[in-house]
Parts: C-alpha cells; sequence; structure tokens
C-alpha cells in the first residue's frame, strides 16, 4: 500500500509550524506519531499533499507537574505516559488508561496529542480527559487559546480546532480524588474499545466519562453528582441515558449497552476500592 | 515532489540515501537497502512482522516514513546477530525451543523480544505475552515463541552482566 505524494516538513519549533500551516493552506496536514493518519494516507482515504512532522519541537515534549497541574506536552507518547514516575504519581489513572490502547509497538510512537487532537469516537483519551476535567492548549496564527475537553468535540473527527491550529499541550487539574479506575472492554489487544469507563471517585467528588458509545466521548455531570453522593445505581442511569452507541462490527446497539453498564460498573467498584 | 535527503545508521552501518517522502521505512530497507529481515504481513500496522528497532524502541516499520526515521539509529534482525557473524542469543533459543514454524513472523518477534528483554530482563511468562501482543504468527506458534523467549532471557542477563 503506497500513500500519494506529499512533500514532507520538520519544522524545529511551534510557530514555524503554525507558520507552515498558515502559509501551505488546507492541503497541509500536521504528523504527531502518525499511526491514524498514515493507515489512512495508505488506503488513499487521506492524500494531504504536506506533512509537518512535529517531532523536532522540544517542547511538545515535556511532562510537567506544577502546583496542582500536571502539562503534557502534545507529542508524549503513551509509553512515556506509562513510565513517567512523576506523572504516575500525580495522576495514575493515565498510565493505566494508556496500558490499555493498542499494542507495545503503537504505544512507542502514538501520542497523547494525536488520540485527543483526532477526534475519534474509539480513542481512549479524549473520554479520559473529560472524566479528569482537562483542557487543550491550542497555537494558530491568531495565538494561543485553551478549550476545555468537555467542549472540544463536536462530532466523529470534528472538534473545535481549526485547520491552521496545532494542538500543543494538554493542561490536566490534579484529581484530589484517591479513587481512579479505566476499565476497557475489547475484542482482543490492539482494538478500539466495545466499550470502556473512565471513573475517579472518592472526598465527596466524583467524575464518569465513557468511551465509544457515541460519536464524541460522554461525560455525565448527573453522573458524576450521582456517584459523589455514593448512589451507584443512580451514577450507571445517568450514563446509560446520555450514552448513544451505534450498531457496528463490534456489536448490536443492545449489546453495546449491556457491555457499557458492566465495564462502568467494574470501573466504580474498583475505583471506589481504592477511595 | 523534490526527493529527501536521509541520513541514519542501520545495524552500526552508516547509510545515505535519497527517498521520496511517501517511502514507507520497510520499503525503504527492503527495497532500496535490500535489508530484507524486516517482513511485510499485513501492512496495516497489525502483524508485527515489519517490527524494527529505532532508537531503542520497538516500532511497525510499515507505519513510519523515512523521513521520520531520518537521523535515527535502527537495527534490524540482522544486527541481533553476535560480532563473529553466528546466531544471537534470542536467534539461537528460537531455533533450539521451535519458536518458528514457517518463519515469516519471526523477525518481527525475535526484534520485539530483543527491545523487551532490555527493559525486562527477567519477565514473567504473562509480561512477556503481554509485552508480545504486537506481533501475530498464524503457525499458531505462541507457546514455543514465548519458551524461546523465557529461555533466552537469563542467557542475556548473564551477559550482560559479564558486560558490566
Amino acid at each position: 500500500m503506497i500513500p500519494g505524494a506529499f512533500e514532507y516538513h520538520r519544522p524545529e519549533s511551534v510557530s514555524e509550524a503554525t507558520g507552515l500551516l498558515s502559509q501551505l493552506g488546507e492541503e497541509a496536514r500536521v504528523l504527531a506519531g502518525g499511526h491514524s493518519l498514515i493507515p489512512m494516507m495508505k488506503l488513499r482515504m487521506a492524500a494531504p499533499e504536506h506533512l509537518v512532522d512535529l517531532q523536532d519541537i522540544a517542547e511538545l515534549q515535556d511532562i510537567a507537574v506544577a502546583g496542582n497541574t500536571l502539562t503534557i506536552g502534545a507529542m508524549v507518547t503513551q509509553d512515556r505516559l506509562i513510565s513517567d514516575p512523576a506523572l504516575t504519581n500525580a495522576v495514575p489513572i493515565i498510565g493505566e488508561a494508556a496500558l490499555q490502547i493498542a499494542d507495545p509497538q503503537v504505544r512507542y510512537v502514538g501520542t497523547i496529542g494525536g488520540n485527543v487532537a483526532n477526534g475519534d469516537p474509539g480513542n481512549d483519551m479524549p473520554g479520559l480527559m473529560q472524566c479528569l476535567g482537562a483542557a487543550f492548549e491550542l497555537v494558530g496564527p491568531n495565538g494561543t487559546r485553551s478549550v476545555a475537553a468537555r467542549e472540544f468535540y463536536d462530532s466523529a473527527y470534528f472538534s473545535a480546532r481549526a485547520d491552521d491550529e496545532i494542538l500543543t499541550r494538554i493542561m490536566i487539574p490534579v484529581p484530589t480524588n484517591k479513587g481512579y479506575a479505566y476499565e476497557k472492554q475489547k475484542r482482543k489487544i490492539g482494538d478500539y474499545a466495545t466499550a470502556a469507563a473512565a471513573v475517579l471517585c472518592g472526598g465527596g467528588q466524583a467524575s464518569i466519562a465513557m468511551t465509544n458509545l457515541a460519536d464524541t466521548p460522554i461525560w455525565s455531570a448527573d453522573a458524576g453528582t450521582a456517584l459523589a453522593s455514593g448512589d451507584v445505581d443512580g451514577a450507571v442511569a445517568a450514563t446509560m441515558a446520555a450514552i448513544d452507541p451505534g450498531d457496528d462490527m463490534r456489536g448490536p446497539v443492545a449489546f453495546k449497552k449491556h457491555v457499557a453498564q458492566v465495564i462502568l460498573r467494574r470501573a466504580i467498584a474498583r475505583a471506589q476500592s481504592r477511595a | 515532489m523534490a526527493k529527501l535527503h536521509v541520513k541514519m545508521t542501520i545495524n552500526g552501518k552508516e547509510v545515505e540515501a535519497l527517498a521520496e517522502p511517501r517511502t514507507l521505512l520497510i520499503h525503504f530497507l527492503r527495497e532500496d537497502l535490500k535489508i530484507t529481515g524486516p517482513h511485510i504481513g499485513c501492512e496495516t500496522s497489525h502483524c508485527g512482522a515489519c517490527t524494527v528497532d529505532i532508537d531503542g524502541k520497538s516500532v511497525k516499520s510499515c507505519t513510519v516514513f523515512v523521513g521520520q526515521s531520518n537521523g535515527t539509529d535502527i537495527t534490524t534482525v540482522e544486527g541481533l546477530v553476535n560480532p563473529d557473524g553466528s546466531l544471537g542469543v534470542l536467534q539461537e533459543a528460537f531455533k533450539e525451543h521451535h519458536g518458528l514454524q514457517c518463519g515469516y513472523c519471526t523477525p518481527g518477534m525475535i526484534t520485539r523480544a530483543h527491545r523487551l528483554l532490555q527493559e525486562n530482563p527477567t519477565p514473567t511468562e504473562e509480561e512477556v505475552r503481554f509485552g508480545m501482543a504486537g506481533n501475530l504468527c498464524r503457525c499458531t506458534g505462541y507457546q514455543n515463541i514465548v519458551k524461546s523467549i523465557m529461555a533466552a532471557a537469563p542467557v542475556l542477563a548473564a551477559q550482560k552482566e559479564a558486560a558490566e
């Protein structure tokens, strides 16, 4: 499988990268790990004329915990999300989720920035970032702005990011909750979720988000409120009311709804056992 | 499209070449450089037959453009032989424990197992299975593949200790 021809660019700073995007227009795409984009290019379902590879931009590789905020550069790989001690200490649910993504080879290359910016409903990080109340930093020709993960996703592959903007950093408030769990049901290693749930709880607060059960991640404020007061059935009911799974090769709608509540109950039980 | 000038180290040798930007690393290795150890299995990032080691990471070379690996240090299964050209520890273990049938997945299996054992020199069988999850074998030879890697682990660990 041979992708279409393109010109390859390797900027060394964010400003150089955004400059290239502005100059090259809509035929340019940003390349992070490429493990979603390159398969699409091989199928010729994507045929950008320019690829702007972000791997040489050092500041996008940073992981920093300062005060109550964990900041992760867009080019940090899933493998580093699993192995970085400061990150694991501050927000352990991230590594637990990253370990359930794809396989070792893909995790060495796939990035958190690509995972959240792509807008694929099957990606795990968008739901997790909504659960955590994260914000995404976007840099474009008109400067820098920040968008809440809970407001970022419009529909599958459509988000608040404009074509000439680069998602550069993810800011995550370090949770005060001790309880956490990421549970994922998949058909085999490397598959996307049939259903996945991210749960934080403890200290009178809770947050719940689910993945691949609608064309965007599902975060339910009502579910979090219910779980915060210890009402597990209420939390499950509120989440089930919010999801909208489709019929596909991972199963019919009724099956997905069944799996969703099983996975959510498992995640809640495990999170509560740690709280 | 202008060709890219790429420069990298492959199995300890400096390589310089011109390549079209759309060239995938696996095609560059096999067709331009005639390094045919890494195989093309599924070509869809699933099977791991094309696995190579890039700067200390196991990577599916069918899902990397040649430009992305510009300036890197790459090891393929050919680079895992002993300095005298005889089979390396993992290669010998796969032979000894019948870790292959048709052999198609073997270069990817061995290259991936090499990195796994570098990172975790004393893995449990479960850790080997989880760490090898990105490599598929269609002869259903996983049992002996795991056995081969488990057998190679202490030999490699002892070798490393002796070198230190």
